[in-house]
């Protein structure tokens, strides 16, 4: 089963200048667009056909999301930092830098889950409104989307590292590629915080 | 060229690589990571519910001919005395469409004919991501498994149509819907996984020499496919992930302020648009349309030029054609929401970018039809579906205008004429493609040649009786029957003659047409087992079949059949491009990719 080899693996080909991976993570991003794009269509929307729309401050804890937006901003720093120290063939910062990377993305869910809680205490579930129901879907979605994340992270630090030993260059490509998702969730969080909280 | 004995001899070689132990039955046809098994897999997956969604129609037909009647023989299957009551009748519908939709025809014509034939045609060994494809095709399996489920739940499953409109969707109780949202998820999620492996596959493991214009159409057909499907799906995606939150959470996104349910104001925040889940749902799937098309369009193309020994009119046109119809389709999906209220800017907006989508549509058709001018035409069963399929489609294609057009929509919305414009383009249509790839490639696939007469019986009976199901409703919507009633517009003729005697009494003149259209259609279920028969036969006793039995130009009869794992023999070279055939001044009326020919 495993004779059979498909080129292009860690080597790009030369005339598109691409590994398959590499490809196929940018379409797969192109689709997480559609997917936020799709929603924040809906955002727009349904706010425009709102008679009231309340400001998100008004409800939501921005200082509480700033502090998030700083995490989510330096846990893809770090992320770049993990790729580079792979490119300069040095796993053990490939390693501290990957642990900042998951750190942070617990921090944020942590943080998340203070500020869920909190309105679910105050009584204010997605059924409240129309403003609640966008934002716990939007940031629920977004959340999901920061555990694949950090589980993509974890399974590249404690299994998938293994294949520095055997492939480095597919290996370097892999973390790239993961990077590339945090990347865009990261983006993704970007745009929610002000749409959400500050408009 | 290597003829059968290299092929004895290569086998060994190939299985005796070092990770190669005998693979177990599990490993070699369930949890395959292989492309062709793969592909079969999809193939036995998605014909299984092409016949499942048709089994639903042939019941649903019995009301519509015979409404309020016990079904003889059958009744058991819906109860209540085997009397079809309107509820059962909305399920039945509903799951048909999506059924038919999403996991008959997008499986068979993206899922089965891209993961075989797309790696064999650009050269390849296999997909870019074998995993993925696996995972891929299992996402469709669990999707599938969900929504039949959905069919022994309390409540049944689904009933708010094949669209799903809120806020119907939203305050149907029982489960049904909630499954259908999750089997979508699992379906939307097997697409995109797809199509990220075919882009990837068509664009990074060409063979050498494979340039894009040397590409076959049908590999170009399932490239922009897989972009349709990888830009066009999210958005339904992320409308399904909404209607579960207004589901199961209580929000209120397609729901409005002062919703009344039976009679009373709903307990709900209200605020939300029914509009939006319109607009989100269309658009994917009215680029849908075009993913249940294209891959049609590419297997006739390779079918046609195969059997009239002439290349292709118009390659580049077509393919230009191809790229501009992939990139339109995202524009036009608010031409089924004319009667929305969207007002008259808008409306002429989608109005004006549907009337020029059909340009590139008409294009393909008509180098098509150019093709045929002046070939030898050798007319063999799949050459008969693809035959078969230019003018069907284009009678679904022209069916279509008038629907376009703001005014006459209005007339004809909602009316069994839309059904019968639509059933054009995909049953005599895409079908009819699909059963011409199944007749072209199945040599490649098993080894065997089919059955030539079955396959004509089969091509003949449901070209006569396809016709005589889907026109008479182009006439019923005419007369201006709804298409959604059990009763086929019994119910509709009597209130309209009490509410104004005279005027819409003519429509009692076109309920005679059910009783017509559902002997065809059961028909049409029978000639289907000359199919049946013919496919289980030939797998076992057909005549056997050699690399090229169609004289083909293509890569994929380059390789054994069936292929072995890897396909090749040894890694193919392109030399020129697919369609060489009559080439003045060749040996033999074809000159394959794979053989430098007189022309290189």
């Amino acid at each position: 089963m495993s004779t059979i080899e498909i080129p292009y693996v860690s080597t790009p080909r030369p005339d598109t200048g691409l590994v398959n991976a590499k490809l196929g993570i940018w379409l797969f991003l192109a689709s997480e667009v559609m997917l936020f794009g799709g929603l924040f269509s809906a955002y727009i929307l349904l706010r425009i056909g709102a008679e009231t729309w309340p400001e998100g401050a008004t409800i939501l804890n921005v200082p509480l999301a700033t502090l998030n937006t700083v995490v989510l901003i330096s846990s893809s720093i770090t992320m770049v930092m993990a790729w580079a120290s792979l490119v300069r063939k040095d796993i053990n910062r490939y390693r501290l830098y990957n642990y900042a990377t998951i750190a942070c993305g617990l921090i944020f869910l942590t943080v998340k889950y203070f500020e869920y809680s909190a309105k679910l205490h105050h009584g204010l579930f997605p059924s409240e409104s129309t403003f609640l129901a966008i934002y716990f879907t939007l940031t629920g979605l977004h959340g999901l989307h920061v555990i694949g994340g950090m589980l993509t992270l974890a399974y590249l630090q404690f299994i998938g590292s293994r294949m520095w030993k055997t492939d480095p260059v597919r290996f370097t490509g892999r973390v790239e590629c993961a990077g590339l998702f945090w990347h865009l969730v990261d983006l993704v969080w970007i745009f929610l915080f002000p749409t959400l909280y500050l408009m | 060229m290597a003829d059968t004995t290299t092929t004895e001899e290569k086998k060994p070689e190939v299985s005796h690589g070092e990770h190669n132990e005998e693979l177990s039955f599990w490993r070699k046809y369930i949890f395959s990571t292989d492309h062709k098994t793969i592909g079969i897999q999809y193939m036995i997956t998605g014909g299984f519910f092409l016949f499942f969604g048709f089994g639903l129609m042939m019941l649903m037909r019995w009301s519509l001919a015979y409404p309020d009647q016990p079904l003889p023989i059958l009744g058991f299957l819906i109860g209540n005395n085997g009397i079809m009551s309107p509820d059962t009748y909305n399920t039945f519908g509903a799951m048909h469409g999506t059924i038919m939709v999403f996991m008959g025809v997008v499986p068979l014509a993206f899922g089965a004919f891209g993961n075989f034939v797309l790696p064999l045609q650009i050269g390849a060994v296999d997909m870019a991501f074998p995993k993925i494809n696996a995972a891929s095709y299992w996402c469709l399996f669990v999707g599938g498994l969900i929504m039949i489920a959905s069919f022994f739940l309390p409540d049944g499953a689904a009933k708010s149509g094949w669209t799903s409109y809120a806020p119907l969707a939203v305050i149907d109780i029982g489960f049904g819907q909630t499954f259908w949202l999750f089997g979508m998820i699992f379906l939307i999620t097997s697409s995109l996984l797809g199509s990220v492996n075919f882009i990837v596959t068509a664009i990074q493991l060409r063979a050498p020499g494979m340039t894009y214009m040397r590409l076959p159409f049908f590999v170009w057909a399932q490239l922009v496919t897989a972009v349709l499907l990888l830009l066009a799906f999210p958005p339904l995606e992320a409308a399904g992930i909404l209607q579960l939150m207004d589901r199961l959470a209580g929000t209120s996104f397609f729901l409005p302020t002062g919703l009344v349910v039976s009679g009373e104001v709903a307990d709900i925040s209200g605020g939300g648009s029914p509009i939006l889940w319109q607009h989100l749902f269309w658009f994917l799937a009215h680029p849908e349309v075009y993913v249940l098309i294209l891959p049609a369009l590419g297997i006739v193309t390779e079918i046609i030029t195969n059997n009239t020994r002439k290349p292709v009119f118009g390659y580049k046109l077509m393919v230009y054609s191809l790229i501009f119809l992939g990139f339109m389709s995202f524009s036009v999906w608010a031409h089924h929401m004319f009667m929305t209220g969207m007002g008259t800017t808008l409306n002429a907006f989608f109005q004006t970018t549907t009337m020029i989508i059909s340009i590139p549509s008409v294009i393909i058709l008509s180098c098509l039809f150019i093709t045929l001018w002046g070939g030898s035409i050798r007319f063999n069963t799949p050459m008969l579906f693809a035959l078969g399929f230019l003018p069907m489609f284009g009678i679904g294609g022209l069916t279509g205008l008038p629907l376009g057009l703001s005014s006459s929509d209005i007339h004809l919305h909602d009316t069994l004429y839309v059904i019968g414009h639509f059933h054009y383009v995909v049953a005599p249509g895409t079908l009819f493609a699909l059963f011409a790839g199944i007749y072209y490639w199945f040599p490649k696939a098993s080894g065997r040649m089919m059955n030539e007469t079955l396959g004509k019986l089969h091509f003949w009976g449901s070209l006569i009786f396809m016709n005589l199901i889907f026109f008479p409703m182009l006439i019923q919507g005419m007369a201006g029957i709804n298409r959604r009633l059990h009763d086929g517009g019994a119910s509709y003729a009597d209130a309209t003659a009490i509410i104004e005697p005279g005027f819409y009494s003519h429509v009692a003149n076109y309920l005679y047409l059910n009783k017509w259209m559902s002997m065809s259609a059961w028909a049409l279920g029978l000639v289907q087992i000359f199919f049946l028969v013919n496919l289980f036969w030939s797998l076992k006793k057909g005549k056997k079949a050699e690399r090229n039995p169609w004289n083909a130009t293509t890569v994929e009869w380059a390789a054994p059949s069936p292929p072995g794992h890897g396909n090749f023999d040894s890694a193919v070279e392109v030399y020129h491009g697919p369609y060489e055939y009559s080439v003045p001044g060749a040996s033999k009326d074809f000159s394959p990719q794979f053989e430098k020919g007189p022309s290189t």
